[in-house]
């Protein structure tokens, strides 16, 4: 078979003539997500990784926030107004230099549109000469981490139909839009309208690759230089790969059990803990994440070290305590290993979706594991919006999935929306904690760093200690860049992919 | 000759409006019924799944108007198709003309040239094979056939990257714009095309070679090869060029799957991604648009074949 299809191929190889782009050598990027749209509330992220766009304001690798179309910003002492001072000699790809009212009017279609920003408490947005005032109904240090987000990002007004439809993506970054074909090609060229170092690297192009088999193949081939989000399997055949070096981080994003402490079989918090307790997170690390590192201790990784509590007693698997504390609760085995009480058998279901290939085979895990201490499990794949839709309803019992605590990269954002008042689609469900709704409020005006720790260590204890969703294991972000490529780092916040500090290794 | 051109054409034109009708209300009902709730489903295609909520469901919802009656709204896109007009795309906001403008182009280049390729390397194989029936490259030729037709299009296309784009290093794995690109993709389609068209040019020209017709050709005194070029091949043809017409049914299923691996812009990839987020416009109009390249194509091969067998047309 190999033989006729070599033949075949060969004829058309002869064939066809080859097209060398003998000019410019291109940087090309391979990523799995698709360019859906220009607008930046759907696909923003693809213009602001590509240094295409620019927010007000990044962040470092810590997640705090550092100066981006804003060069400075200051806070009034009441923390109601922020005055951010847009950088001197800004101009967009069109030559138009950055004004304030153009920043104002994109980050009002921003607020208008579905995103972070319109759940800050934003009051009113002003333009002064070469600055923007925030002013804000009550006091919210984590501002400037939202406006990292790459759904605020500023366009140039050129870039709007009469309709205020985003015609073109006309950014301020040091890269231009050379070409675009939705929803799988950029391409993009050094922009002459960008006034800092010009970056060495001067054309690349995006391709987006849904599937990770094609990724793999591209960088293994050498037919792309940085390829985004890679699967186990492969990552271990391309770390054998002596033109390719394979970076990752651990990243804010966790993959967890959300349960719905509402429902009768799950409200009590010694249930929750026996089914945390029957979890075999180090298992699941190794087996299926191929990194043994990945099992979560807490909710959040190391890494995110202000977060992190090291003190905390990590969650372990202990199938014994798992079992003796459904039994002292009345759940007693059954003929058929389910257990039952009062003739209710503990029986569960459990929603995930398979677009991050590791949720299916993880589900299948935790439907074993369970099933080892009596608890049946039966588990539905389907479409993400399942889980928020089964939220809504409150058929939802069990659900597995990756949450990103770093949409703003100050997970304050996440959390507020997971686990305050009312839990969150992707957050706890039939479970609230007064504590933790004080201790968020606070946390979100505080300014003391001592305090800020001490809420922050607050939360991670609650959380912790009763469990509304279960941590399973963390997350890394993972890139095969080739060696052809000098000064290549990974952005643990995948805001941007950091092509202006790369050059080419002569 | 003309009279049943005429003829032709008039039965594949009744034939392509059924098919849009059924095909645009076939995917608006599937879409309907498959399982999960359309708002979360088309704002999770819009926004990514991390930011749907419930509040983006419902903004989706009342713009969309997905809380109208079902049938209002399926009277309306007939209504909107009959203008010619197949509506805006629920996710990205395009019409999805102006989308399947952009992709059409893809999927035909892609389609024609698996298509030529097929022609190239599945009939001429099957006509020789069909030469001696029964001989060794007969048997092996079966086999081949056998194989290549029972593997997935998607396998293919993965053996041909692993093989050809990262081994070899010869062809790039996946991406467009560039001549290469194309090699890959037609190929796996090619392969599973050319398996099927090489064993029914080979009955065909093992029936032709054994008909009295061939026998008397040569009895009259006319070489092997003239007789099979005056007689064999032309006879050969006609069911090979009625065949290409069913395969192309195998053609649109497996672009589907292909355009996905090789990320192949195209109205295959457009359909799935169109699917899975709810986006009934996108869903209605890519099928309709592959429904009638369908027909179209059996349009071609209706005319191929009136074109190569005489006895087909109306005296």
């Amino acid at each position: 078979m190999h033989r006729v299809l070599a033949a075949s191929l060969a004829c058309l190889l002869l064939a066809l003539p080859c097209l060398a782009a003998a000019q410019e050598r291109v940087l090309r990027v391979v990523s799995p997500w698709e360019i859906t749209s220009l607008d930046p509330s759907r696909a923003g992220y693809v213009f602001t990784r590509m240094e295409v766009a620019e927010t007000l304001t990044g962040a470092d690798d810590g997640g705090l926030p550092k100066p981006g179309l804003a060069a400075s910003w200051q806070v009034s002492g009441d923390g109601l107004v922020w005055r951010f001072v847009l950088r001197e000699g800004a101009r967009f790809h069109d030559g138009t230099a950055v004004t304030a009212e153009a920043v104002v009017g994109a980050l009002e279609r921003a607020r208008a549109n579905p995103g972070v920003l319109g759940n800050a408490p934003i009051a009113a947005l002003s333009a002064s000469p070469g600055a923007v005032e925030i002013r804000l109904s009550r006091p919210f240090v984590a501002l400037p981490a939202f406006l990292a987000h790459s759904s605020t990002q500023i366009l140039a007004p050129a870039s709007l139909d009469a309709e205020g439809r985003v015609r073109a993506v006309i950014g301020s970054g040091p890269y231009r839009i050379a070409a675009i074909e939705l929803p799988q090609r950029l391409e993009v060229a050094r922009a002459e309208t960008w006034a800092g170092t010009p970056p060495a690297i001067v054309r690349a192009s995006l391709l987006a690759a849904g599937r990770g088999e094609t990724r793999a193949a591209l960088a293994e081939s050498g037919q792309a230089d940085l390829v985004f989000t890679l699967d186990p399997a492969s990552l271990e055949r391309l770390r054998r790969n002596p033109r390719i070096t394979v970076l990752s981080v651990p990243i804010p994003r966790t993959i967890v059990v959300k349960l719905n402490a509402g429902d009768p079989l799950l409200a009590d918090t010694r249930v929750r803990r026996a089914i945390s307790d029957a979890i075999d997170r180090a298992g699941i690390a190794r087996a299926i994440l191929r990194n043994p590192e990945a099992a979560a201790t807490q909710l959040f990784p190391p890494t995110l070290a202000e977060w992190h509590v090291p003190a905390l007693a990590p969650l372990a698997h202990d199938p014994a305590a798992a079992r003796a504390s459904l039994t002292a609760l009345g759940w007693e085995p059954g003929s058929d290993g389910v257990r039952v009480r009062n003739g209710v058998p503990f029986r569960l279901s459990l929603r995930s979706f398979p677009e991050r290939p590791e949720l299916p085979p993880i589900a299948a895990a935790l439907q074993d594991q369970l099933r080892q201490v009596g608890i049946a499990v039966s588990v539905a794949i389907g479409n993400s919006s399942e889980i928020p839709a089964g939220h809504r309803d409150g058929t939802l019992q069990m659900a597995l999935f990756a949450r990103n605590f770093s949409l703003v990269p100050d997970p304050i954002g996440t959390m507020l929306a997971d686990f305050g008042p009312g839990g969150g689609d992707w957050g706890a469900m039939g479970w609230s904690s007064p504590e933790m709704a004080r201790a968020l409020d606070r946390l979100s005006a505080a300014t003391d760093p001592e305090e800020r720790a001490r809420l922050r260590g607050e939360i991670a204890a609650i959380l912790q200690a009763e469990l509304p969703v279960l941590p399973i294991a963390w997350y890394e972000h993972t890139l095969a860049a080739s060696k052809r490529l000098a000064g290549v780092s990974l952005d643990p916040l995948e805001l941007s992919y950091r092509i202006s500090a790369m050059r080419w290794a002569e | 000759m003309l009279r049943g051109v005429a003829a032709a054409l008039g039965r594949r034109a009744l034939q392509a409006a059924c098919v849009a009708f059924a095909v645009g209300a076939l995917s608006f009902l599937l879409v309907r019924l498959l399982p999960g709730d359309m708002a979360l489903r088309i704002a999770a295609g819009r926004y990514g799944y991390d930011l749907v909520s419930a509040a983006a469901a419902e903004a989706v919802r009342a713009e969309v108007g997905l809380d109208r009656p079902v049938l209002a709204q399926f009277l309306d896109w007939l209504w909107r198709l009959a203008r010619g007009d197949l509506g805006r795309s629920l996710v990205t906001g395009e019409t999805v003309a102006s989308e399947i403008a952009h992709q059409l182009g893809a999927t035909l280049t892609l389609a024609l040239a698996a298509l030529l390729l097929s022609v190239l390397i599945g009939p001429p194989l099957g006509f020789a094979m069909g030469l001696r029936p029964g001989g060794l490259a007969d048997r092996i030729g079966l086999a081949v056939s056998a194989a290549l037709r029972a593997v997935p299009s998607f396998v293919i296309g993965i053996v041909l990257i692993v093989v050809v784009s990262v081994r070899l290093g010869a062809l790039p794995a996946a991406g467009h714009g560039e001549a290469e690109n194309l090699v890959l993709p037609a190929a796996t389609l090619a392969l599973g095309l050319a398996a099927v068209s090489s064993r029914v040019a080979r009955d065909a020209m093992a029936a032709v070679r054994a008909s009295p017709q061939f026998a008397f050709a040569r009895t009259k005194g006319l070489g092997e090869g003239a007789a099979l070029i005056r007689h064999g091949l032309r006879n050969a043809a006609v069911p090979v060029v009625a065949w290409l017409g069913v395969q192309l049914a195998a053609l649109v299923e497996g672009v589907v799957v292909v355009e996905s691996l090789f990320a192949w812009p195209g109205i295959g990839h457009a359909l799935v991604h169109a699917v899975i987020a709810r986006d009934v416009p996108m869903v209605q109009g890519t099928a309709l648009v592959l429904g009638l390249i369908f027909v179209s194509l059996n349009a071609l091969v209706d005319f191929a074949c009136l074109a190569l067998d005489p006895r087909a047309r109306p005296r």
